[in-house]
């Protein structure tokens, strides 16, 4: 391992110097690197922000309008938004995935490179809040939400543990990176002291942010197709294949565009997580199906409706079959050993942008809207997002990668030059 | 692009920061544009209403400026005249709600009594009450339907009116992650509408369908309102919150029936205060066989159902 870009000592703080000038210093030249590069950077940035503006337009509308611009009713008052949400919080907890390799079992390679996980939970954990505020009614009172001078109803309310797991988590690693490419810039060699406990703390954090998340849904009696104690596994599983999958695309892009090496050994790593969690989680499905179908009565009136239709209302029925047919393709493809072979690169692409596709439909679409339908009255009232609910959902993801393109591009020095071991 | 962290050359750098910046200034604008809807949104919504603070926080002074500027609100966004009254329990009494299903005719006059009194938007024709027409011989909601039409009641079937069951129990409370919701000490739910941040958790966890959101300003002709409001009752609500049945607080708390019971043309409905043992209510729960919905779940609702 090279270590080429020793730090010029200008950037040292010396005795006279303190962290009050030197961390500007920082933040600006973050700031200038990341707003470095080639054409074609320069393109994927301006497609971002111009997607963002126009969700953030459709936004505007739909605080000045009323949530009436939604497809969403007093039978199915969740849509797109808690389903991007829900998912969001998996990919941030999947980052872990790479955490844990790095951390507890000292894979080196995997430790070179494990800022790309915690820069992606930055990046979805600030798109989750995005999402929850986007589904709010009254966005201008979210100040009642804050501990002290709002009205926090903890330890009651599932969603206070999770505004609580979901700020803790973004702190927890914006610290860990914030410190380890602060020392970087520095020159000097992170204190583990600075650091290794918050990782400690932040492997169980990521698995607290999608427990409490499937908590919200599964406390609810009234919600059968919600009400069942396999959720949290299940969206954990799901999240441990979904954030696995997006890294591995994200690598195979560093690796070509900014020509990062040392890369080639994490994404083995990372599929052979994904081996293991897509089976599980496709287990835990069958499993959930299983109980609901033999068991039949009206607690199963949601999953017909998912996977069948009720009463001739079908609008979730291509969708759930899409996630089945992805996520066992997916699956199929992850066995086969010769994935990993890299003239199969693409492939692997394919099977992770699959697999990615198939979390993404069956935890949002596939699970908060079949809670609704049918009704509690029993009434199926169906949903389908409106164009500005669509919007808004591109608006926040171009943000979201937005946020992970300048992330990756400031630590990219880091990436390329990993610090002796 | 350079690895090394020493700053660049300061000619280029000068040029080049001109150029971000010059991007930096018009993204900036494009977003300012992209927002400019909510400076109408921001026109609708005062500072005192955004400084308010929660219902069992305000001080009487504060109260009674709450009140004085909704009841202006009303005037200048709906041109009504309204008077807002702040009804609080009455000490010694628990309100239960009673349906005799052997009665109802699924003629929905109670559906409609609830829109007139509690200031319901017309467009949506919204109504804290869905009746169910459910086919004799089950209890099964799967097999009742919401929509139904033509003359009623049909022989093969039996109504079913759900409204909020004001649980004792109630999950709604329990999700709110604001306090915003809470059940009082005569057995009503209520919500300040001025407090909710609009998240519809509440929605999720009810099991009866009881709660409605307002998914945009609710609008009633002037000539429509119904002047006799309360602060946590039929006052015209805001956009963007969730609302609910209040047993009409704003009449039982004055000692009179609910607006659903006084419309109803079969005499079906029995209202009252369950803790005065000379009550009608009390009668009918010590004499019938009552029942009451989705006992599993454990949210024992102050509502009951019976037949004769």
């Amino acid at each position: 391992m090279s270590s080429v870009s020793a730090p010029s000592p200008t950037n040292q703080p010396s005795e006279t110097t303190s962290h009050i000038s030197s961390y500007p210093k920082f933040i600006g030249r973050s700031l200038w690197l990341a707003t470095e590069g080639s054409l074609g950077f320069y393109a994927w940035m301006t497609m971002l922000t111009a997607l963002f503006l126009v969700g953030a337009n459709a936004w505007a509308n739909q605080v000045a309008g009323g949530m009436i611009g939604t497809n969403m009713t007093d039978q199915v008052s969740w849509g797109l938004y808690i389903a991007n949400f829900t998912f969001m919080v998996g990919l941030a907890a999947g980052g872990v995935m790479m955490v844990i390799p790095a951390y507890l079992y000292h894979d080196r390679k995997m430790h070179d490179v494990v800022i790309i996980g915690e820069l992606l939970a930055i990046a979805a954990i600030v798109m989750c809040l995005m999402f929850v505020v986007a589904d709010l009614g009254r966005p201008d009172r979210f100040w009642h939400l804050l501990p002290g001078i709002g009205k926090f109803n903890f330890p009651i309310s599932m969603l206070t543990w999770d505004v609580i797991v979901l700020n803790g988590y973004l702190l927890l690693n914006l610290h860990i990176c914030g410190y380890l490419l602060y020392m970087r810039f520095l020159g000097r060699k992170p204190n583990p002291v600075w650091y290794i406990p918050f990782v400690m703390v932040s492997i169980v954090w990521a698995i607290s942010i999608h427990t409490v998340t499937a908590f919200l849904y599964c406390g609810l009696g009234g919600r059968p197709f919600w009400n069942t104690a396999l959720l949290a596994p299940r969206f954990l599983a799901s999240a441990f294949v979904s954030g696995p999958a997006f890294i591995i695309v994200a690598m195979v892009l560093i690796k070509r565009l900014a020509g990062v090496g040392g890369l080639d050994q994490p994404i083995a790593t990372l599929t052979k997580i994904i081996r293991v969690t897509i089976l599980v989680n496709l287990l835990m499905v069958a499993s959930e199906l299983f109980t609901e179908f033999y068991t039949g009565g009206s607690h199963v009136s949601a999953a017909k409706y998912l996977f069948f239709g009720l009463h001739g209302k079908t609008a979730l029925v291509p969708w759930t079959w899409t996630a089945i047919g992805l996520n066992v393709t997916a699956a199929l493809l992850f066995l086969w050993p010769g994935l990993l072979q890299f003239r199969w690169r693409p492939l692997l692409v394919a099977a992770c942008c699959m697999a990615f596709v198939g979390a993404w439909i069956e935890k949002g679409m596939g699970l908060i809207i079949p809670g609704f339908v049918p009704s509690t009255l029993h009434e199926i009232v169906e949903y389908v997002p409106s164009q500005l609910e669509w919007k808004v959902t591109v608006g926040i993801w171009a943000f979201g990668l937005m946020i992970f393109t300048i992330a990756i591009k400031t630590a990219l020095p880091t990436l390329k030059h990993p610090a002796e071991h | 692009m350079t690895d090394k962290p020493s700053l660049p050359v300061v000619e280029n750098f000068s040029r080049r920061a001109a150029v971000k910046g010059a991007f930096a200034t018009l993204g900036a604008g494009a977003f300012v544009a992209a927002v400019s809807p909510l400076r109408q949104a921001a026109k609708n919504s005062s500072a005192a209403e955004f400084m308010q603070t929660h219902y069992t926080e305000l001080s009487p002074e504060q109260k009674a400026d709450v009140i004085s500027r909704l009841e202006a609100e009303a005037k200048e966004k709906y041109d009504a005249d309204v008077t807002i009254a702040d009804d609080r329990p009455i000490a010694g009494t628990k309100f239960v709600y009673a349906i005799n299903l052997s009665v109802c005719n699924g003629n929905g006059k109670c559906v409609e009594a609830c829109h007139k009194e509690n200031n319901h938007d017309r467009d949506t024709n919204q109504s804290y009450i869905r009746v169910l027409e459910m086919p004799k011989g089950t209890m099964d909601m799967e097999k009742g339907s919401t929509t139904y039409s033509g003359a009623v009641p049909k022989d093969d079937k039996f109504y079913l009116p759900v409204q909020c069951q004001q649980c004792d129990e109630p999950p709604c409370v329990d999700v709110c992650p604001v306090k915003a919701t809470w059940k009082e000490e005569d057995g009503i739910v209520v919500v300040d509408y001025n407090w909710c941040i609009g998240c519809r958790y509440c929605e999720a966890a009810c099991p009866y369908h009881a709660r409605r959101f307002n998914w945009k300003k609710p609008e009633v002709p002037a000539d429509e309102v119904n002047p006799n409001q309360s602060y946590l009752s039929n006052r015209i609500r805001p956009v963007g919150v969730v609302e609910k049945c209040t047993y009409c607080l704003h009449r039982t708390r004055r000692g009179q029936l609910p607006a659903c019971l006084e419309a109803c043309p079969t005499g079906a409905r029995v209202f009252g205060n369950i803790l005065d043992p000379n009550s009608n209510i009390r009668w009918i729960l010590e004499n019938k066989r009552v029942y009451i919905l989705k006992e599993e779940l454990g949210t024992k609702p102050a509502f009951f159902y019976y037949f004769d």
